[in-house]
């Protein structure tokens, strides 16, 4: 599974949304409905998920799914 | 009540009102480890009278004041049983003297256990209890957090910060279906208040409406009723536990 795959695993398991709605420019609060408890618990389960930590510093700067994957990606030292 | 295939730690477990939960949790039917820093005898004691009241637990030592130890063990307990659904946090000590000749390890040993273990614990399991949209966490304050006690200036103060933890804990993990409490016992007769001369005990006694001390099972059950699902609408608040010393 891919980054991206596994970012959108994540993220529809976690703020209860459709595949749909995980378009790359959504937005994790105004888009997809999370409260900071739900960007909490999603950041946790992506760093369990991809063996990464993530600051609090960095976490402000993740706003997007693209954000997201990006990050992973160059946390993981891969393009992105 | 009921908690049938709940998993339940409990600190400090080996003695006193600790050890009390945990035999009243596990009677109900849930799964406890029993934590303990130093005294391993006195937990296995605790894990007897667990399976004498037909329960079932296992001892599990760590210091809460340290926080790697600590976030090391629940990760592994959880790990061992998939989940955690009550953590009762009553590992407390006290270092007591008046405050003009209090050291400050005296002070920072109180605080580290009671306040900052309890701090460890509710973050080592927090995230566990959100991601199963439920759990119970139940701190053990004080009378002391409430009315003050000369000599006791590090004890209240922690006892009393575990109030304010307890506040925002419910407040923050609510939408979780996570229930935070706290029990504020009064005088219980246990090791820690045992050092109290007759004298003291007499004129305290005078002091209680219901005439006598509390027995750690009075603490017990109103930890094993906040951990029952009937308590499922009840959170951010501190219960008495005090035969009425303190209204």
């Amino acid at each position: 599974m891919s980054i991206e795959e596994k970012v959108i695993e994540i993220i529809v398991e976690q703020l209860d949304v459709t595949r749909e709605e995980c378009v790359p420019e959504a937005s994790f609060i105004e888009d997809l409905g999370a409260d900071s408890l739900d960007l909490v618990e999603l950041i946790m389960a992506m760093e369990e998920n991809f063996g990464i930590e993530i600051s609090d510093e960095e976490l402000q700067k993740i706003r997007t799914i693209q954000d997201a994957i990006s990050y992973i990606k160059k946390k993981k030292g891969l393009a992105g | 009540m009921t908690l049938k295939d709940k998993v339940a730690l409990v600190t400090g477990g080996s003695r006193g009102i600790g050890r009390s939960v945990c035999v009243r949790l596990a009677g109900a039917g849930a799964f406890v480890f029993i934590n303990y820093a130093r005294n391993e005898e006195a937990a296995r004691e605790t894990l007897r009278l667990v399976g004498q009241a037909g329960g079932s637990g296992k001892i599990v030592r760590f210091d809460v004041a340290d926080d790697r130890a600590t976030a090391e063990a629940i990760a592994a307990l959880i790990r061992e049983k998939g989940r955690i659904d009550i953590l009762v946090n009553n590992a407390g000590e006290s270092r007591d003297g008046l405050l003009v000749r209090m050291k400050e390890q005296d002070w920072g040993r109180v605080l580290d256990t009671n306040l900052t273990g309890a701090f460890h614990c509710c973050r080592a399991a927090a995230y566990a209890m959100m991601k199963q949209r439920g759990g119970r966490i139940i701190n053990v304050s004080s009378l002391v957090a409430l009315s003050g006690n000369a000599g006791q200036a590090n004890y209240s103060a922690s006892k009393a910060g575990l109030i304010g933890l307890t506040k925002s804990l419910a407040r923050e993990l609510a939408p979780r279906a996570i229930c935070v409490n706290a029990v504020a016992p009064g005088l219980i007769d246990t090791d820690m208040t045992s050092a109290m001369t007759e004298e003291q005990r007499e004129k305290i006694l005078e002091g209680i409406p219901l005439s006598r001390l509390g027995t750690p099972d009075d603490v017990a059950g109103v930890v094993l009723f906040l951990a029952s699902d009937e308590a499922g609408y009840i959170t951010g608040q501190v219960i008495g536990v005090n035969g009425g010393l303190y209204m």
